[in-house]
């Protein structure tokens, strides 16, 4: 029973039927069997939150979730939020206030920012702080992070930064 | 890391999810949000020759509140407690303490049953379910069994579940008219381990305390109920009389010492915890004292 098993998903709005080992992780599908590098790898049990997707609309670790789990889910990677164009303007915000530097955490930041700004109109700067306080940047400082995703809210609400 | 290799089973009803730990036993480990077990197997701490994975049994989800009792199903997720007015409204202990796990992402994945079954000694909801005095529901092959959580939790990562047993719900009184609670923890960044914490719930009458439930945890192996809480009951409390309980306390906790904190780092805050929970219930904060007692 050690062998690959039979799934099928949407990812990024496309289905996809795979035969994945039990212990390949969603992260581990996402990169080497889908090769959807953007999302990424940091500490693999949790803590970084580098490897943040969103399953069925949530935002989840996708290596803390096997990809057998995923059967019939709905997965959305940074791909699929850059190409739709969903957080274009989160994305240009962290271009120009300098929220990244080596970009390793900047997918998973930019889809915990975005859970965060579909559920609040009107965050304050604690709130940004405390939901994206699972995931580790080693190169800014969060400062800027904070103030890409606070102007972003701000432009969204239709006031000027 | 990576898991190591393993079978996986997606269970489709209690009863089979049952019939596979009955066969494979201490061999197979039951999958719910995953949070807890995903990183212990990313680890290698744990390598299950089985995983059975429960999280397609809807009718372990959901919370229902009936005749002052609130039963929470084991897949209930972190999200849902922190969401549900039921929660807030019957059990508003519960809330503050799920907002103390972790981070968003793992809320939206992590159980409620995954986090009593796991047992975690720093963990926030097994402190809960011992101040509230919940009953945990297990059902194995021979039939459903009610655990009292005061005997649930019986060590580090040990519970009273045997390998064949499922956790399906836990229940718990709702809480009383006139009841206060409390819920604090110290950590380095939020959503961190707790190096220590406290979950307690009392009734409040004419300034006193009475069915005072402090419970600590990250303190020892198991969440602990504070005996020499018992001295502050019914009593007019007075800065001298919480120093005192404050001392037997000090005298009665028994902390572990680890890379986040000395045991007597844990014993002081401890007597933080103390002060604060009891000026906060009684609305006296000139009782918090900042542990300076």
């Amino acid at each position: 029973m050690t062998a690959p098993l039979p799934i099928s998903l949407h990812v990024n709005g496309e289905r996809v039927d795979a035969q994945v080992l039990p212990r390949v992780n969603l992260a581990d599908f996402l990169r080497e069997q889908l090769k959807l590098t953007g999302t990424h790898v940091g500490c693999e049990h949790g803590v970084c939150g580098a490897c943040t997707v969103r399953v069925d609309g949530e935002i989840v670790r996708s290596c803390l979730m096997l990809a057998v789990q995923t059967q019939g889910a709905s997965v959305e990677t940074i791909e699929g939020l850059s190409d739709s164009g969903e957080i274009a303007d989160l994305q240009a915000a962290f271009r120009d206030r300098n929220a990244l530097q080596c970009g390793f955490c900047t997918p998973g930041m930019l889809i915990a920012a975005q859970d965060l700004l579909k559920q609040e109109a009107e965050p304050d700067r604690e709130r940004i702080r405390e939901h994206l306080a699972g995931n580790y940047c080693r190169c800014t400082g969060y400062q800027a992070i904070i103030d890409a995703v606070e102007v972003t809210a701000q432009a969204r609400r239709g006031q000027k930064p | 890391m990576k898991a190591s290799a393993f079978s996986y089973a997606r269970a489709t009803s209690v009863l089979n999810a049952i019939e596979l730990l009955v066969a494979h036993g201490e061999r197979a480990k039951v999958l719910s949000g995953g949070q807890s077990l995903m990183p212990a197997m990313n680890l290698r701490l744990v390598a299950p020759e089985l995983i059975v994975d429960i999280g397609a049994l809807r009718e372990l989800r959901g919370i229902a509140v009936s005749g002052g009792l609130v039963k929470i199903g084991a897949l209930t997720r972190h999200a849902d407690l922190l969401k549900s007015s039921e929660i807030a409204a019957q059990a508003p202990l519960l809330r503050d303490a799920v907002a103390q796990i972790a981070h968003p992402a793992i809320r939206n994945r992590g159980t409620i049953g995954g986090s009593l079954a796991h047992a975690d000694p720093a963990s926030e909801l097994p402190a809960c379910m011992v101040t509230l005095n919940a009953t945990i529901v297990a059902q194995g092959p021979a039939g459903e069994r009610r655990i009292p959580a005061t005997d649930f939790f019986t060590g580090i990562y040990e519970t009273a579940l045997s390998p064949q047993e499922l956790l399906v719900a836990v229940e718990l009184p709702a809480a009383p008219k006139n009841s206060a609670h409390f819920f604090c923890e110290f950590a380095r960044r939020h959503g961190d381990y707790a190096i220590i914490g406290l979950a307690a719930q009392a009734i409040v009458e004419n300034d006193r305390l009475t069915d005072f439930r402090p419970v600590f945890f990250s303190v020892g192996d198991r969440p602990q109920l504070a005996k020499a809480a018992a001295g502050l009951v019914k009593k007019a409390v007075t800065p001298v009389l919480l120093s005192e309980v404050s001392k037997a306390l000090s005298e009665e906790l028994d902390p572990p010492e680890d890379q986040q904190a000395t045991s007597s780092m844990r014993r002081h805050l401890a007597k933080v915890l103390l002060a604060r929970c009891v000026a906060a219930l009684l609305g006296r904060p000139d009782l918090d004292t900042g542990g300076a007692m």
